[in-house]
């Protein structure tokens, strides 16, 4: 079972009182009547499906509530970070580079 | 004392003698043994019969990994449990045990005939010998697969066990109670220091207690041993036995599955079966040390061939000989002191084979000194006897060349082809391994988690080895825990560290497509059966694995994988490490469902939410239906009635006078603020800025992507509060998505959000007489046409309690909707119900309430939508606020694919000869089509209908909308019924039943 850090709790709490909430990131178009079919679509239905550091969504669920952004290793399954909604993505590099595996 | 028990030795208690059964047979063990030492000391080796080709067959080791001696034990009724490892049940007085995989009895087995036709079970046996004829599959293969797949005899009854779960956190866990292990905790102790130690057997020690000739300390072994036990308790360790690490998982979180109660010959009172702990440690030390791989030569598996590590164990932990005249074969030192040990408690060694040239002096000299033969470069290419050896045949090995064969007479056969370090945690972490050249085997290399790994499962040999190994890990996650750690330093005097070679098949002088050479003995692979895989084009040994089930049995290739590697490697002309392990998986070894299932079964498996009304259900006679985790009460039926009699009752009755109806499980949220309204804008389809307080409306909430996802009656009880009403099954995910669009797209607007589903408690009241009935209660407001018109709402008083009153109808008739805070309900429902007596009232359950809203075409989300359907396609365009600028779903609803023509759209459906449909059942145009045909839709709903007078249906048709009055053709496995296409409004289409 994960880990996973709150950043509104500002606790680390098993992954039972969390949901996953899909890519994150992805902001709905203020104005979507303006879109063109392909542009919908794109909002709709194409994601990322990385493999590595993954920008993604998760909801503290059973806990204060709060949806909040993360950035989790899809191969190691490692939390690099979490952060509130709304703030922009952190950056990749200074976040991996903490995360190298040890002997 | 049995005559192969040897006084003196062993940990087991001889002045306590436990009586056991094992098929039918009484037997006398010790107090310490398990089944396999015990039966051992009575001279049987014969335990069980193998998978697949049911050959006899004997303990091959003395722990976890063994293979062969699968038992099933019972404890009275309901405790009983197949494939037990007799190696791992300890024994008590009364116990009951059953040899596997036999018939008519262990000794004269009819299945054996496999054996002899082994030619048809080779490698992928499943693949080809049942693909012909193609008609003996139903009647001939599948039972005869069906009949032998599967180890031992499943359970018939319930387990009346109790089963526990725990959470455990500390700062050091350490698995496997080892010389390694024991030092890291010795190294690792400090104050504040939370250490768990854990152990699969019934007492730590390790490997100590097969070595007691060792002295540590200047100590005997097992004197050390307890003096360090008793020390590393006193400093607070916790250690715990009969506990099994099952798994690894991520962020040092390990599943322990702790043995509480098997070994014991009474029950205790109030206290599980086995504990599952799930075990948060911040670091952990693997110690869990090596397993010896057996030899693989023709005839490895007869009964009494054994692992000579194993043979070490029995003598030196049980004080019991395997075999008075035993033969060793060997690659690897270790087996050399399994010899020294028999022969010096009596037993006549026959010979020390080993394969190879070269082999220590000392080693030799001992030999020689004790009288054993020993032969060098040697082979073994066959053995014999039936139900236990009696004997070996040894050939000379000359570079390739192999020599005549000798017989040599024997009871026992002593093998081992070196050790393979336990990795199977430390694979559990995603961690890597790096090939070894030297030790020819596999060692952890690195892993994500705070993980370390202690002796000799990282190759180290020796006592004295994974002591100072032990202590340097335990050193080493001290510091990591912040703690200075403590020096250990500890002689070892009798050590036996020893080293081998890694081999393939031994080499023979027969035709190796003959030989019965096992690698994975519990699922009857053999050495032959892998080359054929390779022959036959598996490359990868993860193909290899599947084609061959190697590795793939109970014991999860704990001895088969490495032997496996080699042969495969060999077939492949690619070096091991090329080829490379399949990845093991949890659990470490065989775990029960108890122990997953711990406190969740029964009652406890899944809540079951019941209403304040559900006690008054039961008791008048509610059959009651899940919906969601809901028990609703699914119809009401009187003495004599089946389902469709007490459902057709109901509807009669309430839409003649009054039903009354809980519908409290209706999903509730409450949206308050400044911007309500906005909110609401933009979530549902409809308009609600012009919707006056005291009104309310359906409400249809789509997906984006404009597909239906739930629906409701949604009040404006002020200008800045909605009481919203979702669909039962639906509450927590319309919550779930209304939270995710105002915190994560609109988090400007000013709303709240709280679920109020289980703060009231629902009434609904249905039927011309609903006002009469409910009038006289209330309070606030007069339940006329005109001071409350259909599609109300109110906060008043009912009946002294405070109320949401809603003037709404799900059945076509005068409706309303009573909500009270839910405490209230019950005693709402029985004035309500005793009022009612004067109009003949009807309590009416889920059923009658789908009957009377199908009459009228109201939808149920989930039932006639699917996910797919749009509120065009369900009729329900009249929903969609066509002039707001936005709402979810909106842009959705344009995309092509969703105006196209000819989607599946909601229709009635009557059929012509008055059947009722399936619902569920497929619908075509045109019956006389090739199969297959074209399917166009399906019945989505289906009832009998008092107030239509014939059975009803919905159907999502392709085009339906435009197909009006057409016929179509439902088929059934037994005939096709065809149906007219209608309107989905079967009862009072004009609504005049609505008015007061």
């Amino acid at each position: 079972m994960l880990l996973i850090h709150c950043p509104y709790c500002n606790e680390t709490l098993p992954e039972a009182e969390f949901t996953y909430a899909g890519e994150a990131h992805i902001v709905r178009p203020p104005d979507p009547s303006a879109l063109s079919d392909d542009e919908w679509e794109g909002f709709l239905f194409i994601r990322s499906n990385v493999r590595g550091p993954h920008y993604e969504r998760w909801r503290h669920m059973h806990g204060c509530g709060r949806f909040f952004n993360a950035v989790r290793d899809t191969v190691s399954d490692r939390f690099l970070t979490t952060y509130p909604a709304g703030q922009p993505r952190p950056d990749l590099a200074s976040l991996t580079a903490a995360s190298e595996p040890s002997k | 004392m049995s005559q192969y028990r040897v006084p003196g030795r062993g940990r087991v208690d001889t002045s306590r003698p436990v009586n056991f059964t094992f098929d039918g047979r009484s037997y006398r063990g010790a107090q310490g043994d398990t089944v396999a030492s015990a039966l051992l000391a009575n001279g049987v080796h014969l335990m069980g019969r193998s998978f697949k080709y049911h050959r006899p067959r004997g303990a091959i080791a003395a722990g976890s990994e063994e293979p062969n001696a699968l038992i099933g034990t019972r404890r009275g009724p309901g405790r009983f449990e197949p494939n037990t490892r007799a190696t791992v049940q300890e024994i008590w007085n009364g116990l009951e045990t059953t040899s596997q995989n036999k018939f008519p009895s262990l000794k004269w087995d009819v299945g054996a005939v496999n054996d002899a036709a082994y030619m048809m079970f080779s490698a992928g046996f499943y693949y080809k010998t049942f693909m012909w004829p193609k008609s003996f599959w139903n009647k001939v293969y599948e039972p005869f697969i069906r009949a032998a797949a599967g180890l031992g005899v499943a359970p018939t009854e319930e387990d009346p066990d109790q089963y526990a779960s725990r959470y455990l956190h500390c700062d050091l866990l350490i698995v496997g109670a080892g010389p390694a292990g024991l030092a890291a905790a010795r190294a690792a102790l400090a104050e504040g220091l939370k250490i768990v130690m854990v152990d699969e057997n019934a007492e730590p020690g390790g490997t100590l207690l097969s070595e007691p000739q060792a002295r540590i300390d200047g100590r005997p072994a097992w004197d050390w041993l307890a003096a360090e036990i008793a020390a590393l308790k006193a400093a607070g360790v916790r250690i715990m036995t009969r506990t099994t690490a099952i798994g690894y998982y991520h962020q040092n979180m390990l599943g322990l599955c702790e043995r509480v109660t098997d070994h014991l010959p009474s029950l205790p009172a109030d206290t599980p079966r086995e504990r599952m702990w799930r075990v948060r440690a911040r670091q952990v030390v693997l110690a869990q040390g090596a397993l010896e791989k057996p030899l693989v030569f023709h005839g490895n598996d007869r009964p009494g061939v054994m692992l000579a590590g194993a043979a070490q164990t029995y003598l030196n932990r049980y004080g019991v000989k395997v075999g008075n005249a035993p033969v060793v074969v060997t690659s690897h030192d270790s087996a050399w002191y399994a010899a020294f040990d028999l022969q010096a408690v009596g037993a006549r060694v026959q010979a020390i084979v080993d394969t190879r040239p070269h082999v220590r002096e000392d080693l030799v000299n001992e030999a020689r000194a004790l009288g054993i033969p020993v032969r060098l470069s040697h082979t073994v290419t066959a053995t014999s006897g039936r139900l236990r050896i009696s004997g070996v045949r040894v050939n000379p090995v000359s570079g390739a060349t192999v020599g005549a064969g000798q017989q040599i007479g024997c009871d026992a056969l002593l093998m081992s082809g070196g050790w393979t370090p336990s990795l199977h945690l430390f694979s559990h972490t995603q961690g890597k391994l790096a090939w070894d050249d030297d030790l020819s085997t596999f060692l952890p290399d690195w892993t994500r988690e705070d993980c370390v790994i202690a002796g000799a499962g990282r190759g180290l040999w020796g006592i004295e080895a994974a002591l100072k190994d032990g202590a340097e890990r335990g050193r080493e996650v001290a510091a990591a825990l912040g703690k200075p750690g403590n020096p250990v330093a500890l002689s070892v005097e009798n050590d036996r560290p020893g080293s081998g070679v890694s081999m393939k098949e031994l080499p023979t002088d027969r035709n190796p497509g003959r030989a019965k050479a096992f690698v994975d003995y519990q699922n009857d692979v053999t050495a032959k059966d892998l080359r054929l895989a390779v022959r036959e084009g598996m490359r990868s040994i993860e193909h290899v694995k599947r084609y061959t089930t190697n590795g793939m049995a109970t014991d999860q290739g704990k001895m088969s994988n490495i032997n496996g590697l080699n042969i495969a490697a060999d077939a492949l002309g690619r070096p091991a490490p090329q080829v490379g392990l399949t990845t093991f998986r949890p659990p470490y070894t065989p775990t029960t469902f108890g122990a997953f299932a711990g406190y969740q079964r029964g009652a406890h498996f899944e809540v079951t939410r019941k209403t304040q009304i559900d006690p008054w259900a039961a008791a008048n006679g509610a059959v009651f239906e899940p919906v969601g985790q809901w028990r609703r009460a699914w119809y009401f039926p009187k003495a004599g009635e089946d389902m469709e009699a007490a459902v057709r009752r109901e509807c009669r009755e309430t839409r003649a006078s009054v039903g009354i109806f809980d519908a409290s499980t209706l999903g509730k949220i409450e949206v308050v603020g400044p911007d309500a309204v906005t909110f609401m804008e933009r979530m549902y389809t409809n308009p609600w800025a012009k919707l006056g307080v005291g009104r309310c409306r359906y409400g249809l909430l789509l997906g984006d992507d404009g597909y239906i996802r739930d629906d409701g009656v949604i009040g404006r009880m002020a200008q800045d509060r909605f009481h919203v009403t979702t669909t039962t099954g639906g509450a927590a995910r319309v919550m779930n998505m209304m939270e995710d669009y105002l915190q994560t797209e609109w988090p400007d607007l000013d709303v709240w959000l709280t679920s109020t589903t289980e703060q009231w408690s629902t009434i609904a009241l249905n039927g011309p007489n609903a006002a009469k009935l409910l009038a006289p209660f209330v309070e606030g407001v007069e339940l006329t046409e005109d001071a409350f018109p259909h599609m109300s709402c109110v906060q008043c008083t009912v009946a002294g309690m405070p109320a949401r009153l809603f003037r709404v109808s799900f059945t076509g008739e005068i409706g309303f909707e009573v909500n009270v805070p839910a405490p209230m309900g019950a005693a709402l429902w029985e004035i309500l119900w005793q009022a009612g007596q004067q109009y003949g009232i009807v309590a009416y359950g889920t059923e009658t309430m789908h009957v009377l809203r199908a009459e009228k075409g109201y939808i149920i989300v989930g039932q006639d939508t699917d996910g797919t359907v749009t509120p065009f396609d369900a009729g329900m365009g009249w929903a969609v606020g066509k002039n707001k600028p936005d709402f979810v779903g909106k842009r959705g609803l344009a995309r092509p694919d969703l105006a196209a023509k000819g989607r599946k759209q909601l229709v009635g459906l009557l059929t012509e000869d008055r059947s009722k449909l399936e619902e569920g059942a497929q619908i075509v145009f045109d019956p006389r089509q090739p199969v297959p045909m074209t399917m166009v839709g399906h019945v989505t709903s289906s009832y009998v209908s008092d107030a239509v007078g014939r059975p009803i249906a919905l159907a999502l048709v392709e085009g339906g909308h435009d197909r009006m009055g057409e016929t179509v053709h439902i088929a059934m496995p037994d005939r096709v019924i065809a149906a007219k296409i209608t309107g989905t409004v079967f009862v009072d289409p004009e609504n005049s039943r609505l008015k007061i």
